[in-house]
């Protein structure tokens, strides 16, 4: 049996609640679909505090801010939550099939929100496999979630927002943080976090690298290298570090399966960190009906994501006759956050790549 | 290990359970999933790769990747990093692909 869905979000995390929020606010039914236990994503283990304005709760720590966008999304009446429901295809005719507690469920949405995030980069270097090297995330989930204590002696890769936070909590929770180590010259968070460290006698060696990890059954330690102004390693200046877990923090890429599944225009862009499906102002893709929000359109932070669901929801609401003046007129209060939150020196990248999507949309419709 | 004292969190752990690891008895926590179960218990090589036999940890720990696949309960590649402790589990080593019973 196929089921009738009028507005299907896939991914509960800060943009998929925001977008089912949104839609759900302007009278449209939803149904959200979440692969994990429970809803949230990511915002669960985030125990530091976020940036940007009132609006997207600044201030409170993400955490606290997964919790109120979870209860204002399970008050309304007209939006059911499937948890451990993982979105699997995404057919031509419009079906959308979900595995639901060994079931296969068949869906039939007017209107879909893919809201499915992202996944972590890796690194190549020899015995990347060993147990014991983890992605940052990861390192936090065990960490935040489960309480228990990851490690005793952790090197960090990446001084990017991820890796100098997840450092920062791997402190808090009684880790001892032998080194962050940043193959770019400069560190890439920002410096607020890295202080923090640096006061916690943490050293940042930015222009280092992993020369390769090494272990019997598991990590024991990693050897570390200069890198050069072109990134090549300097030969002899490898510094064998004994460590129990090395983190990686080297970036994430779009969850955008499901994006190439239906069709979408999809495109490689650099600033956005991987292939993301190219969309209009209202986040809607080249298929009709289907929209894109958050990290699966291009890498960004929490605060932009959550914008981005309220924004793709309002519109598919608008589009469905749903309060549409009102939908309208906050799907262009959400285009005016999102420019804001954008415009600073630190937003230049994301405003780099969006260009470029528009342009190969341009092209597109030509 | 388990974090007995953070700043800012507090874990609500829930029942005390015990399952096996190759045959040896652990304790874990209803809370937890099974590769946190196993990772406080020092646990951290949870099989081993199809062609060179490697050990295989986990990665993601939010069901993406597929390197914490696991033999729970006779069912093999089980994503032990998403699926929640249950008491007397009988969790096992995966060898590759795992071996796929079929009920008679």
């Amino acid at each position: 049996m196929i089921r009738d869905v009028e507005v299907l979000v896939i991914g509960g995390g800060p943009a998929g609640l925001c977008a089912a929020e949104a839609a759900a606010s302007a009278g449209a039914h939803v149904l959200l679909c979440e692969r994990d236990g429970v809803p949230g994503g990511q915002l669960v283990k985030q125990t530091h505090k976020f940036f940007g304005s009132e609006r997207q709760y600044a201030g409170e720590r993400g955490i606290f801010i997964g919790k109120k966008l979870i209860d204002a999304v399970t008050r309304r009446e007209n939006v059911e939550i499937l948890t451990d429901a993982t979105v699997l295809g995404m057919y031509e005719d419009g079906v959308v099939t979900v595995l639901k507690d060994d079931k296969h469920l068949k869906l039939r949405p007017k209107k879909t929100i893919i809201a499915t995030g992202a996944a972590e980069k890796f690194l190549t270097f020899p015995n990347n496999d060993l147990p014991g090297i983890y992605g940052a995330g990861a390192v936090q989930t065990l960490m935040n979630v489960a309480g228990v204590k990851p490690a005793e002696r952790v090197v960090m890769v990446g001084a990017g927002n991820i890796g100098l936070i997840v450092s920062y909590q791997l402190l808090q929770a009684g880790v001892r943080v032998v080194s962050v180590v940043e193959a770019a010259p400069r560190i890439g968070g920002f410096l607020v976090h890295a202080a923090k460290l640096r006061r916690a006698g943490v050293p940042i060696r930015t222009g280092w690298t992993v020369k390769e990890a090494y272990g019997n059954g598991k990590l024991e330690g990693v050897v570390l290298c200069e890198l050069d102004e072109k990134w090549q390693q300097v030969p002899g200046t490898e510094l064998d570090v004994p460590c129990d877990t090395l983190c990686l923090a080297v970036g994430l890429t779009p969850l955008s399966e499901l994006c190439w599944q239906a069709g979408c225009h999809m495109e490689f862009i650099r600033e956005l960190s991987g292939h993301v499906p190219v969309t209009d102002e209202n986040l809607m893709t080249s298929v009709e009906g289907l929209y894109a929000a958050g990290d699966v359109s291009g890498i960004e932070e929490a605060s932009s994501a959550m914008v981005e669901g309220r924004l793709a929801g309002y519109a598919a609401a608008a589009s469905l006759g749903y309060d549409a003046e009102r939908s309208r007129a906050e799907a262009d209060a959400a285009r005016a956050e999102l420019r804001e939150l954008r415009s600073g020196p630190l937003g230049g990248k994301i405003r780099a790549g969006l260009e470029k999507v528009a342009e190969k949309r341009r092209n597109a419709v030509c | 290990m388990r974090i007995e004292q953070h700043p800012i969190l507090q874990f609500d752990r829930g029942e005390k359970v015990t399952f096996t690891f190759n045959g040896q008895t652990v304790e874990g926590y209803t809370s937890e999933t099974i590769a946190a179960a196993l990772h406080a218990a020092g646990i951290r090589e949870l099989g081993h790769s199809q062609n060179l036999h490697r050990p295989r940890g986990l990665f993601c720990a939010i069901g993406n990747c597929s390197s914490c696949f696991m033999t729970v309960d006779g069912e093999p590649n089980v994503r032990v990093c998403v699926t929640k402790l249950r008491d007397g589990m009988v969790v096992e080593e995966q060898e590759g692909k795992g071996v796929v019973r079929h009920d008679p």
